[in-house]
């Protein structure tokens, strides 16, 4: 009981600390420029923030944005976490395709993933199907590590009981690579959602055609409409954040199904 | 026994990279050899039957010059972008802004980072807004850092800067942090002074994950900078990307990828090293 008292006093006095930069950063924003010590177009007054974010939200700029955005990302997602997925399998299980293979993966995967925005959109122009494979790209490489590093990682002993009982290879992959592959195939799908939101932040900004929460950075910017732009990052970071502890969520409730 | 340790310790992209690492630097030479001319053989299969293709497409006219110029088009404009020093004045430049841009930003993380793990009451105070900044990635933050710092130099530094902060505070005050409590009390038994507690117990703990941190603050650093380079930049190789794509030309596109995934393959596979080095130093100790 006691120590339950100083265990939820010690979280008020955390959070209390928490709060205490943050408070003083926004004060210290309201007061410069309100002032005028700071150009307002560069630092425009929260509630100037606010404003545009209410505007946005009720003219239906902001959603319409977002649902593109979040649409490109679940779709890319989705292709790259498939296809992903295979190559994984392949190279996980395939020794003739992992050693064919693996090199020259490890090798692209060094390129720097937006450096392969210009090439895909010399190949597939600024529109829908560029971003969709960018994004894609962004979520296959997390997901192919993964999986090859979870079915790799499937016990020699597993492996036995396998063979013990003359599986057949689809058994095999099935019942056995597949259940002990899953807890780090979660971790590879976890980081490709992660990479594919980056990506489609990344996708908006330099194939400019269409709505997105990215173009509506770029535009507040070429506008110099900052308070524009503040909201766009402000929405980013909520998204990558939401996003983030949903697929922890996920991740725990079908990894305790397998220790349970 | 220290190597399935290591395994399962380490990241799956890491353990990649370690594994290759000891696959080169270990083995005796004779067998060793034997094993890398096999894998050689192996890797060769790709380019056997890829680069076959892309001459052949290309002369047959069912691979187009703007999908994938001929491989030899790619070889000569490479060769005469080497020769001209074109690529080692922009390859020059992206280097020093990510060294510059990495040294303020890990310099910056590991001095927050180590507050952060050693003092309770430091990262309370900081935690929260540290989380909300590292939350947003830093391509994000590009255009508004292009509002408030304009197109030139400065704009490059923080923002490869900002891209290094984050991974290196958080491993260096999750390093510190989590020096086992026992050896802390090991020291304390021992009457350590601060500084005796700190080069004995917490340094040697903590720099293997510092390492760790400093290396995702690298990668970090080098993705940051092609954004950069490629949404604001007049020069180096993100800038050369872009303009081969507004050209059309593809070669210039290519030679550009091809040496920003080697910079990148050679720095990480160097710090791989070091740092298998220092988890095998650490594992040993033990």
């Amino acid at each position: 009981m006691a120590s339950e008292t100083t265990a939820t006093s010690s979280a008020a006095i955390g959070l209390r600390r928490g709060l205490v930069l943050p408070l003083l950063l926004l004060v210290a924003w309201e007061a410069g420029s309100h002032s005028g010590l700071v150009n307002p177009q560069f630092l425009p007054p929260l509630e100037k923030v606010g404003q545009v974010a209410w505007q946005e939200l009720a003219n239906g700029e902001l959603p319409y944005a977002l649902a593109a955005s979040l649409k490109r990302d679940l779709l890319g997602f989705a292709l790259g976490a498939g296809f992903g997925t295979v190559v994984g399998l392949l190279l996980g299980l395939s020794r003739i395709a992992d050693r064919i293979f693996t090199t020259w993966f490890n090798g692209l995967k060094q390129i720097a993933l937006l450096a392969w925005i210009p090439l895909i959109s010399l190949w597939f122009g600024f529109d829908e199907a560029a971003k969709v494979v960018f994004i894609a790209l962004a979520a296959a490489i997390p997901v192919i590590l993964n999986t090859v590093e979870g079915v790799r990682s499937t016990s020699t002993k597993l492996r036995e009981v396998g063979e013990v009982f003359r599986f057949s290879p689809l058994q095999l992959v099935w019942s056995l690579y597949l259940p002990a592959a899953t807890p780090s195939m979660l971790t590879g799908l976890h980081l490709g959602l992660i990479y594919a939101w980056l990506a489609t932040i990344g996708a908006e900004y330099f194939m400019a055609a269409g709505p997105g929460i990215g173009g509506l950075i770029i535009s507040g910017r070429e506008r110099f409409e900052m308070a524009l732009v503040m909201l766009g990052i402000v929405v980013v970071g909520l998204v990558g954040f939401v996003v983030d502890r949903s697929a922890t969520w996920v991740e725990h409730r079908l990894v305790r199904w397998r220790t349970a | 026994m220290s190597e399935t340790i290591l395994e399962t310790d380490l990241g799956p992209a890491r353990a990649f990279a370690a594994r290759g690492w000891r696959e080169w630097s270990g083995n005796g030479l004779v067998s060793g050899a034997i094993m890398r001319a096999k894998a050689a053989a192996w890797l060769l299969i790709v380019p056997a039957i890829a680069l076959p293709v892309w001459i052949i497409g290309n002369e047959r006219g069912w691979l187009a010059e703007q999908i994938l110029p001929r491989p030899a088009d790619v070889l000569h404009t490479l060769n005469e972008m080497l020769a001209s020093g074109e690529l080692a004045q922009h390859a020059g430049i992206s280097l020093l802004r990510v060294l510059l841009g990495f040294a303020v930003g890990a310099g910056a993380g590991l001095v927050l980072g180590a507050a952060m793990g050693l003092s309770r009451r430091v990262d309370d105070h900081v935690r929260p807004l540290f989380t909300a900044i590292a939350q947003v990635p830093a391509l994000a933050w590009i255009p508004l850092a292009m509002l408030l710092l304009g197109i030139g130099e400065t704009l490059k530094i923080v923002v490869i800067a900002k891209a290094a902060f984050v991974p290196v505070a958080m491993n260096t005050s999750a390093g510190i942090a989590n020096v086992p409590r026992a050896l802390v009390e090991v020291g304390e038994t021992f009457r350590f002074t601060p500084l005796q507690m700190l080069r004995h117990v917490v340094l040697p703990g903590a720099v293997p994950p510092i390492f760790t941190g400093l290396r995702y603050g690298l990668t970090h650093a080098w993705i940051a900078l092609v954004s950069v380079e490629l949404l604001a930049s007049s020069e180096g190789l993100g800038y050369l990307l872009v303009w081969g794509r507004q050209m059309f030309w593809l070669d210039t596109v290519l030679v550009a990828m091809l040496v920003i995934g080697v910079i990148g393959f050679v720095s990480d596979w160097l710090l791989a090293g070091v740092e298998a080095r220092l988890q095998r130093w650490r594992t040993d100790g033990v």
